[in-house]
């Protein structure tokens, strides 16, 4: 945890999003040409129905679908004109929590998390699961952490959806992420989870200084989480600030 | 180094069901009434082209257990040579699964629309295993038998090429199947192709791979016994040479080995697909 520089006073954009737009090879235009910035150690909660645009969003920062134009800066870096190499550097940097937690159900949970590290490994080393000794113990402290511990040698498919969502979590924070791309980590479980899940996120970034962008369809989870909130409708942004600007009828222009 | 053919991009966000799906599923009831009106229709109309002697078949069915009465008693004397061709269709067939399984799981990742690493190749390996398979396995030991000559050897090429053509289809096949998702899971951390197919593909689908090959192991027996009726080794060769020589009492000893063989390696296989379903709590 130590290389990871805690979020203080002086907030560094860590991600530019200009003009990003995206339209689907169907003719779908997903993206209109969206524009914001994330500060370093920034939690930031995009809401919008679903149909919106966020997931597209959150697919084009690393670059899992290709945006049609505009640029995505990360880190100092243009994303959208990296190449291979460059495009796993960055992507490495950034761990991704999904809506259905994408384990490999037949794996362990250990080994789910220490796919996270990939990125670090050369492809045979990688492919053959020859993790280091320090990489190991990472993934077990993480796991400590989000209370998986003892889970560590079952089957991910063995696990009820909260603690899955939490080994997607850990497998996010053994890639030592600058930033943590969160879509709709929450959608798929029940309301007690949910909150439990969005405690371990929010004190986790939190803790570790990690910058956070969720995607949330659930307006007052934003508001109780975000340190800033974006509101994307039809593609284009329409709402940006903190959750106490949000006001009802703003709230029913997103979601209208 | 790989295109990523998967990153086939789609709009996100679950189709609604539509009143466009309830037409789509009135067309297809539509559909399935002509295909069976047609089948029948067919049917008769392949009956009268054949114009069987219907005769020959009530005569037939008389000869049939006359036929069976001199065949018995079955003839025991010649086991040695029996069972020396009995352990060579099995060694024929372990050969050719395994060749054709080992080829076909490096294969299979390359033309799996999911983790081909480029259309060409894709193209190129399912078209190529369309045609190994297309080619009945008697066709392929006839061309093998007559480039190479009698024996195990063609008989063995013949099941490995189209064995491969089934296992490269049906492996890229269990490939598709794996979620979408979880393979984007692993890209979005950096993952490379080959890491990706290892700890990601690979844990989801070796089960499935296995009963597959377990599956084809049986059909190549299967066909491996009779190869041997084109001169491609095997136990067939031994049944179709003394019904050229008219020795029915050798023939029935030998189609009751050759029963005995596969029955013991269907039951085998199905206590063995048993055993792999359980240890897999499915």
């Amino acid at each position: 945890m130590s290389e990871i520089v805690k979020a203080d006073g002086i907030a560094q954009p860590i991600l530019t999003v200009s003009a990003l737009k995206k339209t689907y090879k169907d003719g779908t235009v997903a993206l209109r040409g969206v524009d914001f910035t994330v500060k370093a150690g920034e939690i930031v909660g995009i809401i919008g129905s679903s149909g919106a645009g966020k997931s597209t969003l959150m697919r084009c920062i690393n670059r899992l679908i290709e945006p049609s134009d505009g640029y995505v800066y990360f880190d100092g870096i243009d994303v959208t004109k990296s190449n291979k190499h460059q495009l796993r550097y960055v992507r490495r940097q950034m761990g991704m929590i999904f809506q259905s937690f994408n384990l490999i159900a037949r794996s362990t949970v250990l080994g789910n998390v220490l796919n996270g590290r990939l990125g670090y490994m050369d492809s045979v080393r990688g492919a053959l699961g020859i993790f280091s000794k320090q990489d190991i113990e990472d993934a077990m402290s993480i796991l400590e952490r989000v209370g998986l511990v003892n889970q560590a040698h079952k089957r991910a498919d063995e696990l009820s959806g909260g603690q899955q969502q939490r080994v997607g979590i850990a497998r996010a924070l053994a890639q030592k992420p600058k930033l943590i791309l969160a879509d709709e980590p929450i959608a798929s479980l029940d309301p007690v989870t949910s909150e439990n899940i969005m405690d371990y996120i929010y004190r986790i970034c939190k803790e570790d200084g990690i910058t956070c962008l969720i995607n949330l369809h659930q307006v007052e989870f934003a508001k109780r989480y975000a340190d800033r909130i974006i509101g994307i409708r039809a593609g284009r942004r329409v709402f940006e600030g903190r959750a106490q600007d949000l006001a009802q009828d703003v709230v029913q222009e997103i979601y209208a | 180094m790989s295109v990523d053919l998967a990153k086939k991009e789609m709009p996100i966000g679950q189709p609604e069901p539509s009143g466009v799906e309830q037409h789509r599923n009135r067309t297809n009831d539509r559909y399935l009434l002509w295909i069976a009106l047609f089948s029948i229709i067919f049917f008769i109309f392949a009956l009268q082209q054949l114009d069987f002697d219907y005769g020959r078949l009530i005569s037939g069915t008389r000869e049939l257990p006359l036929m069976a009465v001199k065949m018995f008693p079955p003839n025991f004397s010649e086991w040695e040579d029996v069972l020396r061709s009995v352990a060579e269709t099995f060694q024929m067939t372990w050969a050719a699964t395994l060749l054709s399984v080992v080829v076909a799981f490096v294969l299979s990742f390359f033309c799996a629309a999911n983790t081909a690493p480029s259309r060409w190749m894709f193209w190129f390996l399912r078209g190529f295993a369309a045609l190994m398979r297309a080619i009945p396995v008697l066709v392929w030991a006839i061309i093998f038998v007559a480039a190479l000559g009698l024996g195990p050897l063609p008989g063995v090429l013949a099941l490995a090429i189209h064995s491969l053509g089934m296992m490269i289809k049906v492996f890229s096949d269990s490939i598709e199947e794996v979620d979408q998702r979880v393979l984007e899971a692993m890209r979005a951390a950096g993952a490379g192709w080959l890491q990706m197919i290892v700890r990601g593909v690979l844990p989801l689908v070796y089960t499935s791979f296995m009963s597959w090959a377990l599956l084809r192991f049986d059909i190549d027996l299967r066909y491996a016994t009779v190869l041997g009726m084109v001169g491609a080794g095997g136990i067939g060769w031994q049944l179709i040479r003394s019904m050229h020589m008219y020795e029915l009492h050798d023939a029935l000893f030998i189609v009751m080995v050759m029963f005995a063989m596969l029955y013991t390696v269907e039951m085998m296989s199905n206590f063995i697909k048993k055993r792999m379903i359980n240890a897999n709590g499915l």
